[in-house]
């Protein structure tokens, strides 16, 4: 068990090494190699999973073992949380990975492509294992470089422009994480979330808690794309190739935004009342403001790309709310219910958003052409992309019996059983809202009868494709089983008690 | 104290240059400039008063030395930084070859 835990990061790296070699001299190498390595990776996933239970394993890097409770080297650390993020990760790229088999056809330096997306595996494997808040770090730059080298993959005008906008948003973004971390440094003497963590419990200067988490909101949200530095969200997922922005949309913000930011809020960090405001307030907006900008929207990937941030909005709210709900103490069922909501609509999202750019790819296979004014009439044409993206639609928008209706009515019992009522009132508005814009796409590319004639010959999507859709559909029906209690308490509890009692994350990687 | 008001002030320059420049190159500079500052501000974080290299040998072991841990950092940053600059000079190249021009004024494809 304990010894798998650093091949989640050996493994795509060497897979991407071996693919950048040997690529150009074996013909199809790299279309063996990379989805063999994200099966290997799944699997071992899974396994850990079902093994784990409620324990936290760390690993000591390079057998730099610690003394008295003083950890000396790099610590990776697998518990409930890290392992549900890696399950996700590593399915979802499995499935774009396979998407990209045939998607990825037409571009040249595939093998590029391969070694690149293993790369980005590699990377946000190690941001969610990682313990120690520089490696953290490193990984997240190995994941956010190739990303954006995986966005520029068309080298067309926009995406070049896209990758250019995202790098100088995300090169602000890393720094003020590092400025953060350095600060973190200077005060504490170590960079060991867990041990950090002991160091605040002991006595904190206030102004300088608050500046450092101030920062850290900040770089995370811009990786993130929480409302007020989303600027560059919307054109480097449109511009991206789909199974990237699939990618990217899906799973990258989550592993390098969210997760971090729930990481270092709930484990590291005090709680403090402040912070969780800001939290909630953040997630509120972003919910409302992304609706109300897909809504307008008319190129499909742009008008996705919108929706994600209103989706991670939802997460950021619960979460905010979690933490507001666990400091006042007195409502401790409530504020689980909340956590375990975020967590529940983070897989979610991934799955029927994945699925969402999965489809718009499959549009844009077929038509060239992203602008929903130029589609039209398509459900005969191509059911397969028409059954998966009306079943994706409906799941997103919240309706029974998918998925997506679960998790935003857990989040919006949690609000009301705080006595947040503006803010569930708002989470059923943008609800409606979500339908009201994906409604548009289903109408305007699937039913619109009047161009029908037009695209009598355009034929539905090879089987790679149609086979990755047609799975994530079924998962977005499967996932419904976790509102069941019984299943959400093998499956989400874990993750929730490793973020609710910090005492035993910390207690477990210094008692080592 | 005037050390770290210095870093400061080159941040600031850094920050400056990426948001009124108008050309690729000078943003990506900029960029530079920024990352330079907060490398600065993380060797300053581990130095000691009077401190030495922290080569420890076999004679003395009284002496003071400055912490390793930020130069550590520092230097990994300074390759990840490498490597962020290298990719932001590529995609200035490609579009340059696009669009004839560094000009950000004459590349806004992207809006809404």
């Amino acid at each position: 068990m304990e010894a798998l835990i650093p091949l989640f990061v050996a493994i795509p790296l060497i897979a991407a090494f071996l693919i950048v070699v040997f690529g150009k001299l074996f013909k199809g190498f790299h279309r063996f190699l990379a989805p063999l390595t994200l099966l290997i990776l799944l699997c071992m996933a899974v396994f850990e999973f079902t093994g784990l239970g409620e324990n936290s394993i760390p690993y000591a890097m390079g057998g730099w073992i610690g003394k008295e409770g003083l950890p000396l080297g790099i610590y990776l650390v697998l518990d409930g949380f890290s392992v549900l993020m890696l399950c996700i990760i590593n399915l979802i790229g499995l499935i774009a990975l396979f998407y990209s088999l045939s998607y990825i056809a037409k571009y040249t330096a595939e093998n590029n492509y391969y070694a690149l997306f293993c790369l980005i595996i590699a990377g946000m494997n190690g941001v969610v294992l990682s313990g120690d808040l520089f490696n953290l770090f490193v990984f997240l730059e190995v994941s956010v470089i190739s990303s954006y080298a995986l966005v520029a993959f068309g080298v067309g005008k926009t995406e070049l422009e896209a990758s250019f906008k995202y790098q100088v948003l995300g090169g602000l973004a890393s720094m003020l994480i590092l400025l953060a971390i350095g600060l973190i440094y200077w005060q504490t003497k170590t960079l060991n979330i867990a041990d950090i963590r002991k160091v605040f419990e002991g006595g904190y200067s206030a102004s300088f808690y608050l500046f450092v988490q101030v920062l850290l909101i900040a770089g995370f949200g811009l990786k993130a794309a929480i409302i007020p530095f989303h600027a560059w969200l919307p054109d480097a997922h449109s511009s991206a190739p789909s199974p990237i922005s699939a990618m990217l949309s899906g799973v990258l913000i989550k592993a390098v935004g969210i997760y971090v930011l729930i990481r270092l809020f709930f484990n590291m960090f005090v709680f403090s009342q402040e912070i969780a405001l800001v939290l909630t307030t953040l997630g509120a907006i972003s919910m409302v403001v992304g609706s109300l900008l897909a809504i307008v929207q008319w190129d499909l990937k742009r008008l996705l790309a919108y929706s994600s941030i209103s989706q991670v909005g939802y997460v950021v709210m619960a979460m905010g709310m979690g933490i507001l709900l666990l400091l006042r103490g007195n409502n401790e069922a409530a504020a689980i219910l909340a956590i375990g909501g975020a967590l529940y609509h983070m897989i979610n999202h991934a799955v029927f958003k994945g699925l969402l750019f999965l489809n718009a790819g499959s549009l844009e296979h077929r038509l060239d052409t992203r602008n929903l004014r130029e589609m039209g009439g398509l459900s005969k044409a191509m059911p397969i992309t028409s059954t998966t993206s009306f079943m994706a639609s409906m799941s997103i928008s919240g309706l029974p019996p998918f998925n997506g209706f679960f998790s935003k009515l857990i989040i919006i019992i949690a609000a009301i059983n705080g006595r947040f009522y503006l803010l569930a009132t708002l989470a059923v508005i943008v609800s409606i809202i979500t339908l009201a814009y994906f409604l548009k796409f289903q109408r305007y590319a699937f039913y619109n009868k009047a161009a029908e004639t037009a695209t009598q010959k355009i034929k539905e999507v090879p089987f790679p494709m149609s086979f990755s859709m047609i799975f994530l559909a079924a998962l977005c029906l499967a996932l419904s089983l976790l509102a069941i209690p019984s299943v959400s308490e093998t499956i989400l509890s874990p993750a929730i008690d490793a973020l609710i009692q910090p005492e035993i994350y910390s207690t477990t990687i210094l008692g080592l | 104290m005037i050390v770290y008001i210095l870093c400061f002030i080159l941040f600031l320059v850094g920050l400056y240059g990426v948001i009124t420049r108008r050309n690729l190159i000078k943003i990506a500079i900029s960029l530079s400039i920024m990352e330079f500052s907060i490398f600065l501000i993380l060797v300053l974080i581990g130095y000691i008063e009077n401190g030495l290299a922290p080569i420890v040998d076999a004679s003395g072991s009284a002496q003071i030395y400055v912490d390793p841990l930020p130069q550590a950092m520092v230097l990994t940053a300074i390759v990840i930084g490498l490597a962020t600059t290298a990719m932001l000079m590529a995609i200035a190249i490609r579009l340059y070859r696009k669009y004839k021009t560094f000009d950000i004024r004459e590349i806004k494809n992207l809006r809404g």
